[in-house]
């Protein structure tokens, strides 16, 4: 799991019928320390996120995994909201 | 292998994820270097800031590890504390 942004959304009609009534949103993803790193990448979200807000999100087959009780087409999903960030070192 | 930096605190989060400590981890090398970007694991071992741990970021290993009757949308785990590196 890592750390991103949401920084924009997405509005897809046409879809796979597993996506409907889905989120999409583009995230950014982050380090520790909330830079960027890499390139943006298209989420699906579970948790009701908004534009701006801190995730974190889980990749490869755990992504399809996200919403229970259906497997959904995805690559990558928000799975947490972050409230706060403890760096001690 | 990688060293604790730090923690994370979600309210929001999947259901998978609730009563779990979510730590940050920074990846390192055999002689402690930072190597690649930090990520997400959660904890088994009452891991604490600074430790070196092993983490396995791999499907079926955490829900082995945590218990859960399926799969579930978690990957990264922290499966035990580093005492010590011995190196030839």
């Amino acid at each position: 799991m890592k750390l991103a942004k949401v920084t924009g959304k997405i509005w897809a009609t046409i879809k796979d019928k597993k996506l409907e009534g889905i989120k999409l949103y583009i995230i950014q993803p982050m380090d520790e320390k909330l830079n960027a790193i890499g390139n943006e990448v298209v989420a699906l979200d579970t948790v009701g996120s908004l534009e701006n807000d801190i995730v974190y999100w889980v990749g490869g087959g755990e992504a399809t995994l996200a919403i229970k009780g259906r497997q959904v087409p995805s690559d990558v999903s928000i799975v947490g909201l972050v409230d706060r960030v403890d760096l001690r070192e | 292998m990688g060293k604790v930096i730090g923690s994370l605190v979600s309210t929001i989060k999947h259901e998978c994820y609730n009563n779990k400590k979510i730590m940050i981890v920074s990846p390192s090398d055999k002689d402690g270097n930072k190597i690649g970007n930090s990520i997400i694991a959660i904890d088994t071992v009452r891991a604490g800031v600074g430790d070196i741990v092993l983490v396995a970021s791999e499907g079926k290993t955490a829900t082995e590890i945590l218990g859960f009757k399926e799969r579930e949308p978690l990957r990264s785990v922290i499966i035990g504390i580093v005492d010590k590196v011995d190196l030839n």
